[in-house]
């Protein structure tokens, strides 16, 4: 689960991370009022989304004076935030943060993510703050620098002072760097989150060491366990099938394509995907029904993949193992009547009753084409599509 | 042969007096040997009692003197399973198999950071668990589409393995084990654990690797396949198509930053001799067309 930046930085600050004082707002109002509210001096105005690259999209400006404060947030609320991660027609700013300039002097990067090579949590570091870390690591690796947590310590002093020195920290800040990384790992740990992001952590003129954007994200595993983190979801953020999906426990990914996949499990939906694209068609959607679908949960999948207009086929494949077949034909048929079923459906059964499954298929009456394996569904499917 | 399990395994379920405990403890004695195999369950609380005549106990390691068993497989819900784990380990068990799916990254680098230095090895979490066709199966897949014979399994998804048996016997091949290691992140055997196992087991001739996108464990696996493997071993890898940055249900299946695609690794497979199809449906034909 994703936050925006100044909840992480409420977060954040709990934990003992030093972030510049801002104010959250949800109205151009808010945002002239909290700019008094800071002393009314150089003020940053920052789109709230939870995409990053806001600056580069003209989300995040720097106010000198009220009028400049009220003209830019004019400008940033409502505004479609085009980024390299958003989709092509942005998103929707709803909330900014109205945050006191700094004076940087110097811009640095931290961040945490959980290593699956090492199983620790890793920190990395690196002297090109503000910048993406991913363009750093494929450019100049070697300016990142990497610790792997010992989750029985946690980052030690020593840890943090090297790593801080190496990026270049001036000793006389080291302790404030300190406090830094080791409540940024701190936040990590007990907040059960998978990536926390520091991007920039600045050195100011005033010898102050300040974390100016933050990024948060969460396991969902562990969400049961936190339920402050999970009241900040902003649904506003999410696509709105993966929020139905969710619902209804169904696993489901918005695609660019126009075949809907109906799976049994992630790799094997994964693989139909890969399958659809080989044979020439475009998958519309990831959709997981999960181990135990019943026909109420298959109804629901088939409502989901529907409600997208791009949707011109549908392919069902099922390995049936604890789930029998036949309780999926049953689904499918049900489903297909209570939606009413438009586009071709092409279904493939595989495993335990199968011979039942294809029997109540073959007898709904219904137009569906059966496929005998993986290839022939998606052949079919992909020919039914065209036409 | 086989590797890790055999119609002489003895093995404790975990979680026994659950739904899912007891609906798999069933399918798994109704399997081949299984009412042997399956000798205990253990439940905190519920010591003294049974099910379907299997006994119950308090412990993992008053099940182990109890019974003999060295074999857990476990069912308990997510917010346990990982102290569950942890109890299996500090009552040396040979292998620990954990099904749950949902286990919170946090515990599992504490519980795997507790294993370090232990002989105990742990399959899962987030997996099907194994089988060693006409022996014995632990967990939660069809028995019923196996077949005993040569090949090896490998894979960190549940019905795409099934997928891959299912054309194997399709073709009359059979398999000596297939282990479902899991989807998530942070777990314990990884593809090139198996592997090496796989190697040394006389009886398997070669080898299915069935991976996915995210972390680097396949490519792991095909540098030591490269250097030290002496049977062929084909491979897939599901996620082509999937998008960068989006959990595609597996915890584990995610690509960050342009790492752990599925291009990358199959092009790392290639590299080292692996044969790769992008095919899902030809997983079975490749394996045959390798085999000697």
């Amino acid at each position: 689960m994703k936050i925006h930046e100044y909840q992480a930085k409420e977060l954040l600050r709990k934990f003992g991370v030093v972030t510049p004082r801002g104010i959250p707002c949800f109205s151009l109002e808010e945002a002239i009022a909290a700019h008094q509210t800071l002393g009314g001096g150089v003020v940053v105005v920052k789109a709230q989304i939870h995409a990053g690259g806001r600056g580069k999209g003209g989300g995040v400006k720097v106010a000198k004076t009220a009028a400049q404060v009220a003209e830019y947030a004019g400008q940033i609320m409502g505004m479609q935030l085009i980024t390299h991660q958003t989709s092509a027609e942005g998103q929707k700013v709803r909330r900014l943060l109205v945050e006191e300039g700094a004076d940087i002097r110097k811009e640095l990067y931290i961040g945490m993510v959980v290593d699956r090579g090492t199983q620790r949590v890793a920190l990395m570091a690196s002297s090109e703050g503000g910048m993406d870390i991913e363009e750093v690591a494929a450019h100049t690796p070697e300016k990142i620098h990497t610790v792997f947590i010992d989750p029985a310590t946690g980052l030690t002093d020593a840890e943090a002072d090297d790593v801080a020195t190496r990026i270049g920290v001036p000793a006389h800040l080291l302790a404030q760097s300190r406090t830094m990384l080791q409540a940024l790992y701190k936040a990590f740990d007990e907040t059960d989150a998978s990536l926390a992001e520091i991007n920039p952590l600045v050195l100011t003129g005033d010898d102050r060491v300040i974390a100016l954007d933050a990024k948060m994200n969460f396991d969902s595993n562990a969400l049961y366990r936190h339920p402050e983190i999970t009241a900040m979801r902003d649904l506003d953020e999410e696509d709105p099938a993966e929020i139905a999906a969710s619902k209804f426990d169904l696993s489901y990914i918005s695609l660019d394509g126009n075949i809907g996949c109906l799976v049994n499990g992630a790799g094997l939906a994964m693989a139909t995907m890969d399958i659809t694209k080989l044979y020439g068609g475009s998958p519309a959607n990831f959709l997981d029904v999960g181990g135990g679908a019943t026909t109420e949960k298959v109804t629901e999948a088939f409502k989901l993949m529907l409600a997208n207009p791009h949707v011109e086929g549908i392919l069902v494949n099922i390995f049936g193992g604890i789930m029998r077949c036949d309780v999926i034909a049953t689904g499918v048929v049900e489903a297909a009547r209570q939606v009413k079923l438009n586009v071709p459906l092409v279904v493939r059964l595989e495993g335990t009753n199968v011979e039942l499954g294809k029997q109540i298929l073959a007898e709904s009456g219904l137009p569906i084409i059966s496929a005998s394996n993986m290839a022939d569904a998606a052949a079919k499917v992909v020919e039914a599509v065209r036409g | 042969m086989s590797i890790l399990i055999n119609k002489d395994t003895r093995v404790m379920t975990q979680g026994i007096t659950g739904k899912t405990g007891q609906f798999h403890t069933r399918g798994c004695k109704e399997y081949a040997n299984g009412a042997n195999c399956f000798v205990a369950g253990v439940t905190p609380g519920k010591g003294g009692q049974a099910f379907e005549g299997t006994p119950i106990y308090n412990t993992v390691a008053e099940a182990k003197a109890a019974t003999g068993a060295t074999v857990s497989v476990i069912y308990v819900p997510p917010p346990f399973a990982a102290a569950a784990i942890d109890e299996a380990v500090e009552a040396d068990l040979d292998l620990v198999i954990c099904i749950t799916e949902g286990i919170p990254v946090r515990d599992m680098i504490r519980t795997r950071y507790k294993m370090q230095g232990k002989r105990t090895r742990l399959i899962g979490p987030n997996c099907p668990g194994l089988i060693t066709p006409d022996e014995i199966k632990i967990g939660i897949m069809p028995g019923h589409i196996h077949k005993k014979g040569p090949i090896g399994v490998v894979s960190r998804s549940g019905t795409l393995t099934y997928e891959a048996v299912g054309q194997l016997r399709e073709l009359g091949l059979g398999q000596s084990s297939c282990v479902g290691i899991g989807g998530d992140p942070v777990n314990g055997m990884k593809h090139i654990d198996v592997m090496r196992l796989f190697n040394e087991d006389p009886d398997t001739e070669a080898v299915i690797m069935v991976g996915e996108i995210g972390g680097s464990d396949e490519e792991e696996c095909a540098q030591w396949i490269k250097d030290h493997m002496t049977k062929p071993v084909v491979g897939f890898i599901a996620g082509v198509t999937a998008p960068e940055g989006k959990r595609m249900g597996h915890a584990g299946a995610i690509i960050s930053g342009g790492k752990g695609t599925a291009q990358e690794k199959l092009a790392v497979m290639e590299a080292c001799g692996i044969k790769v199809t992008r095919n899902p449906a030809e997983m079975g034909k490749l394996l045959k067309s390798v085999l000697k």
